[in-house]
């Protein structure tokens, strides 16, 4: 049987376990003895002009070796605009010279012997400031009014589409739009940001930083501070979640290795979780205007979704989320007509970046809510109206109206797996039964169904190498370049070649993360990882395999047609007689047995999935707890199990803290108000039910693994469906719509609300 | 995050901690369960430059009961941990709403180290045992160079981070009345199981304490007099937040709040109630 | 100042500034870098170790606090020949961990569930788990970590006994 599709326990937990993993900040190095500590001093007003930064108290403080500001950087080239399509006057400084636009901007660095010794001198560095107006949403952005850069004459990045012909939605029996929020959040992964550099005497530098693509990273630094990428050794140690906020490299870290040749030493640094809810990129932040129109009979003519992309205040990834959004936007629905249009604007915040999905669960946030608008408007049921827009099977790609082609899907089946493992009749009843008692507890029950696009082009193309060497000891390396991070590689590549070698899973070492053990890799984000990086360990192992059937059929004069493969002794036998033949081992022994391979997909995959979501919502206060998720997540053939479970569980959780609790928050002058974890509601184990998860796999054509991606999909799942389940529970109350997240005063307003506008339309 | 530098002072007696207040005055801070104390040290917001550790004090840990009778009272000692109370026998039987308030707070490690001295010193408004206290009526006992007093509850927190205790006294024992097989009900409302309540209410033997609604805990006073009076639970809930002001925040504003004040303790009021 | 604190059985007397955190002891005067630091308000739970049989978060914890302590971190749980802990064995078997960052603090927080309620349901887990937060694993596995553990008997809510108390 082979070892792939089992639940095999990961590799990686024994260290995890007895002795912690071990982060940036927990490196032990001969490279960083005597390493100093940087401690940014970052603005703490939003929006204004920089009017003097003074050092000299800070200088005198203990331990200070030196301090350093915008004056400082004569050999540091600016940092260029990250994409050419967006306004290119709208660049970061590496420290803010004239101008802070966001509360957490960097202004200057402290270096010093001690870590404690930082923080103290950093208080002392007196910043002056002379306050601008915050720009705070991206409707006080789109006035352009105050100008974050007045050089580009405006605080649109980019803007993507044009508005809908003024006809579109002519002849639908029904239209309905409505504003949503698609709120900013925070991606806290449990470990902040944190990099070290050194300076060898070869003029080359290592750097050691938290990332979830170390080539990609090295790469951005190449750029940045204008080396030679080759001089640089970025290595990626264990890494304590991405979740999208740690792809590529921040400029702190290249800063890192430019501080550590200023001054002459190895320097690290560990930013605070209140540094990191500043600092750290955040994500989704969408201003979205839902319109959908169809007839009475449930079907859906036209859907159209406008949207503005917060940016914060220096554009990152968030500047080109709009095109997935887009990309994505009519879902799983065969939608006659599609239109969106997007746009991306600079706020005086933090930068938005990817975000679980980056782009997709807004998209698919939308049309899941723009469904049951609909569906409460002509007064069906929200299932039915999902069947009778789904697309039906394909097995063939099918392109949308928005240029997406989507590999295969049935998510018909999807829906009707999840509403039968939910119980959907059951369910109906047991709320119309509350409703019936008007009980203080209402039932609400939320669908939502997804399709996804995943392994898509993330600049580096849809590819990914593997190199694969079988030692004489049999055991074996494989080199990667991807970038887990908690998704257990180490384990499912070894699976993977195990597969195909029977070579012990336990004797195969994963190694990932060293740019110069493996120069070239795509990283992991976008769910690729196992669709491409899996899929080239398993063309390595195939390669393997052809190299050493050549090697064994000569030194065993056999015809090579007549070996094959032995996994019982992990190598090749002769035909119809097992256990004859030549280990990989042997082989090796001989001549490095070792191959090296780029497995490129050629086209993204579309996982897809139904989620039923269970809340209780004590409407007499609002609050509302989920009781249930049921999820059908199609992630084609499945390697581990356990692995793509443990996705699906922390998508589905993050999913949940969207819809129900997490969101950043900025007052008018732009301060954060939620920059620690007591104020910045991070989801726990008592907000969460345990998962029902449902089986489906429909593999893709695109791998030779059948693999979709499942990183993502839970999240983007789960949010709708919460969020539709909170207002269904309020439905019989009047309730339409709630915005995310639905917190407790919110739902209580909405509530109250309807309740008045129904008594007016009584009076 | 870390704390500014100071000064580290352990005593092993209340007398030594007086001492030790008197020497360093203004500057000086008790340090019991530092759940309080540590967090705003680190984020800088308070930066005292002596703490006097008075954790070591053992003889103020205790729940024991004082005198018998319809008078005896239940004395808990400022150093007993929130999980102490939790578990207490006699707090299970004498005074149960305590045990059960004190399991409320925060999370197993905070109540691992907390202690209800320190909550009742500190004043946060929208803290779990002080307003159980204050609606258990009771006395607040504080030690100080001229000896002990007591004051009454009703009188202690008297606003934002503000007790009727003066800088060179400490408290060193709470006094409550025993409630036995009197029924209560605490109702705390949060986003989150452990956070701090957004409004919290607690209701016993005819009186109800609030948090989060003002300055300091408060009792809802109007509610008590029209149960008093006679009034439904209904008609007195509806008239809990008569006297507050409460704070706004981004989990709730003014009136949010007091809508909340008004179920919370008409819930609280029911479990008590039996109904 | 002076303090002497048992870690994992082992005493040791080091000179430390009053205001340096347990979890900074730990990490830097110890070496004992499994205890993470995930936030700087108390909130996260990553820090957690045993203080004289209670789990206590030690980023809240002064180092002088714990002066005469007994101190357990996640590196003390296995056993001399490398034999896991019911815990670490249970956080394995289940997938109870992703990134690994929560992890030191989860399962020492576990232990301390375990040691108060040896049987817990799925709902005391997850109560008793309120102040540890994971971003990876909607602490699905991870509850049945802690159920499957305490299936393990009582060990798995202890620590190991201090190898070498010193008077
Ligand atoms: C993550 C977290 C969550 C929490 N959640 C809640 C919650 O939900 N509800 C809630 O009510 N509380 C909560 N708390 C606070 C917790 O209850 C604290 O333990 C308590 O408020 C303070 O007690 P302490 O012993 O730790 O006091 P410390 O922090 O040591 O001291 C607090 C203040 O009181 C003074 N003080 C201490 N003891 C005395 C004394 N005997 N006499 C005079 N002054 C004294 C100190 O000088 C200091 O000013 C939470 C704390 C944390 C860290
Ligand atoms: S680091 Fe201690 S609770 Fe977060
Ligand atoms: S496993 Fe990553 S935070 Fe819990």
């Amino acid at each position: 049987m082979s070892i792939l599709g089992t639940r095999v326990v990961r590799t990686e937990d024994p260290l995890f376990l007895t002795r912690g993993a071990t982060y940036t900040d927990d490196l032990v190095d001969d490279r960083l003895t005597g390493a100093l500590h940087a401690t940014f001093v970052r603005s703490q007003v939003a929006h204004g002009r920089l009017l003097s930064v003074d050092t000299s108290a800070a200088l005198e403080a203990p331990g200070v070796v030196a301090v350093v500001t915008a004056a400082d950087l004569s050999d540091l080239v600016p940092l260029p605009p990250p994409f050419p399509f967006i306004n290119q006057e709208m660049t970061r400084p590496w420290l803010a010279s004239d101008r802070v636009r966001f509360v957490g901007d960097p202004i200057a660095v402290v270096l010093t012997e001690e870590r404690y010794q930082g923080e103290d001198a950093a208080e002392l560095v007196a910043v002056d400031i002379d306050p601008l107006p915050a720009v705070v949403s991206t409707a006080d952005a789109a006035r352009d009014e105050v100008l974050l850069f007045p050089e580009a004459g405006t605080n649109v990045m980019a803007s993507f589409g044009e508005p809908a012909p003024a006809d579109f939605f002519d002849g639908c029996e029904v239209v309905v739009t409505q504003a949503l929020v698609n709120q900013r959040v925070a991606p806290v992964p449990l470990e902040s940001r944190a990099a070290a550099a050194s300076w060898g005497a070869d003029g080359r530098v290592t750097v050691w930083c938290t990332n979830q693509g170390a080539q990609q990273a090295r790469g951005q630094l190449g750029d940045w501070l204008k080396m030679d990428p080759d001089l640089i050794h970025l290595i990626t140690p264990d890494v304590g979640g991405g979740f999208g906020a740690k792809i590529g490299a921040d400029p702190e870290y290249a800063f890192v290795a430019w501080l550590a040749k200023h001054v002459g030493r190895p320097v690290r640094w560990a930013e605070s979780r209140s540094e990191n809810l500043v600092g750290m990129l955040h994500g989704r932040g969408q201003d979205q205007v839902v319109t959908i129109g169809g007839r009475r009979d449930g079907t859906v003519e036209a859907y159209s979704l406008v949207f503005d992309q917060d940016c914060g205040a220096y554009p990152r990834i968030g500047a080109v989320l709009p095109t997935l959004t887009m990309l994505m936007a009519p879902g799983v629905y065969g939608f006659p007509k599609v239109h969106s249009q997007g746009r991306a604007l600079a706020t005086t915040t933090t930068s938005i970046g990817a975000y679980r999905g980056a782009g997709r669960p807004e998209a698919t946030a939308a049309v899941e809510r723009a469904i049951d608008l609909f569906a409460a408007e002509i007064g069906m049921d929200p299932a039915d109206v999902r069947r009778k827009n789904l697309l039906p099977a394909f097995h063939e790609p099918h392109t949308t109206p928005m240029g997406a082609t989507y590999d295969n899907g049935d998510y018909t089946v999807a829906l009707d797996k999840a509403l039968d493992a939910a119980g959907y009749a059951d369910l109906r009843a047991e709320q119309a039964r509350r409703r019936e008692a008007g009980d203080a507890r209402q039932l609400g029950i939320g669908l939502s169904v997804y399709v996804e696009i995943t392994g898509a082009d993330n600049g580096a193309g849809t590819k990914e190498a593997a190199e694969l060497e079988v030692h004489p000891d049999g055991t074996a390396t494989v080199l990667t370049g991807t970038s887990p991070h908690g998704q257990g590689h180490a384990t499912a590549w070894a699976m993977i070649a195990s597969d195909q070698l029977g070579i012990p899973v336990e004797k195969i070492t994963v190694v990932h993360g060293d740019t110069d053990r493996v120069p070239e890799g795509g990283g992991t984000m976008g769910s690729r990882s196992l669709q491409q990086g899996g899929a080239a360990v398993h063309q390595a192992a195939g390669e393997l395999i052809e190299l050493a059937r050549r090697r064994a059929a000569e030194k065993l004069e056999a015809n090579p047609e007549d070996l094959v493969v032995d996994l019982g002794m992990a190598g090749l036998a002769v035909r119809g007689t097992p256990g004859v033949g030549v280990t990989f081992a042997e082989l090796a022994a001989d001549d490095r047995l070792l191959v090296n391979t780029v497995f490129n997909a050629n086209a993204p995959t579309f996982p897809f999935g139904a989620h039923v979501a269970v809340v209780e919502l004590d409407v007499e206060s609002g609050k509302a707890q989920v009781v249930r998720m049921v999820t059908v997540d199609d992630a084609g053939t499945i390697v581990n199990p356990l692995l793509a479970e443990g996705q699906r569980h922390g998508g589905i959780a993050q999913g949940v803290a969207q819809a129900l609790l997490e969101e950043v928050l900025y007052d008018e002058d732009g301060n954060p108000t939620t920059s620690t974890l007591a104020d910045y509601p991070f989801i726990s184990a008592t907000e969460l039910p345990s998962f029902e998860l449902v089986e489906m796999s429909t593999p893709t054509p695109m791998n030779p693994l059948g693999a979709k991606g499942i990183g993502e999909a839970g999240t983007i799942g789960s949010t709708p469906a919460v969020q539709n389940a909170v207002i269904d529970a309020a439905a019989h109350l009047g309730v339409r719509h709630v915005d995310m997240p639905a917190t407790p005063m919110r739902v209580w307003r909405a509530i109250r609300q309807a309740g008045h506008n129904a008594s007016q339309e009584g009076n | 995050m870390i704390p500014s530098p100071f000064e580290y002072v352990k005593v092993r007696s209340v007398d030594e901690a007086l001492a030790a207040l008197t020497e360093h005055g203004e500057d000086a801070k008790l340090l019991a369960g530092g759940h309080s104390l540590l967090p705003i040290m680190k984020l800088r917001l308070a930066i005292p430059t002596v703490l006097i550790d008075i954790s070591g004090i053992s003889d103020l840990s205790y729940v024991r009961v004082d005198g018998d009778g319809p008078d005896a009272m239940v004395a808990i000692g400022a150093g007993t941990r929130h999980f102490e109370l939790e578990r207490d026998d006699v707090a299970r039987t004498e005074v149960p709403l305590l045990p059960h308030v004190a399991g409320r707070v925060g999370d197993p490690q905070v109540r691992h180290r907390g202690t209800i001295g320190g909550t009742t010193a500190h004043s946060d408004p929208a803290s779990d045992l002080p307003t159980a206290l204050l609606a258990l009526g009771g006395t607040v006992v504080l030690q100080g160079p001229g000896g002990r007093r007591e004051v009454p509850v009703t009188e202690f927190w008297t606003g934002f981070f503000e007790t009727a205790m003066s800088p060179d006294e400490m408290v060193v024992e709470l006094r409550v009345p025993r409630t036995g097989s009197i029924g209560w009900g605490y109702e705390k409302f949060t986003r989150r199981e452990n956070d701090w309540p957004i409004v919290a209410a607690a209701a016993v033997d005819g009186r109800v304490a609030l948090a989060n609604m003002a300055g300091s805990v408060v009792r809802a006073t109007a509610t008590e007099e029209a149960l008093a009076r006679g009034a439904s639970i209904a008609e007195a809930a509806e008239l809990a937040d008569q006297g507050t002001s409460p704070g706004a925040d981004m989990h709730a504003d003014q009136e949010y709040r007091r809508h909340l004040a008004r179920l919370l303790t008409r819930r609280a009021l029911e479990t008590a109630a039996g109904v | 100042m002076q303090v002497s604190i048992t870690v994992n059985g082992e005493q040791r007397t080091d000179e430390v500034e009053p205001r340096l955190l347990l979890a900074h002891y730990l990490r830097e005067v110890r070496g004992l870098k499994a205890t993470n630091i995930g936030c700087d308000s108390t909130s996260c739970g990553a820090c957690t170790v045993i203080v004289d049989g209670l789990s206590v978060k030690s980023c809240t914890v002064l180092a002088v606090q714990s002066d005469g302590a007994q101190v357990t971190t996640l590196e003390g749980l296995a056993g001399p020949d490398g034999e896991l802990h019911p815990m670490q064995a249970a956080f394995r078997a289940e997938h109870g961990l992703q990134c690994g960052f929560c992890t030191p603090g989860m399962v020492m927080a576990a232990i301390g569930v375990l040691a108060d309620n040896p049987d817990p349901t799925d709902r005391e887990v997850r109560e008793g788990l309120e102040g540890n937060l994971c971003r990876c694993t909607g602490y699905h596995n991870i509850v049945r970590a802690v159920r499957t553990a305490a299936q393990a008997g009582p060990a798995a809510g202890q620590v190991p006994q201090a190898q070498e108390v010193e008077a």
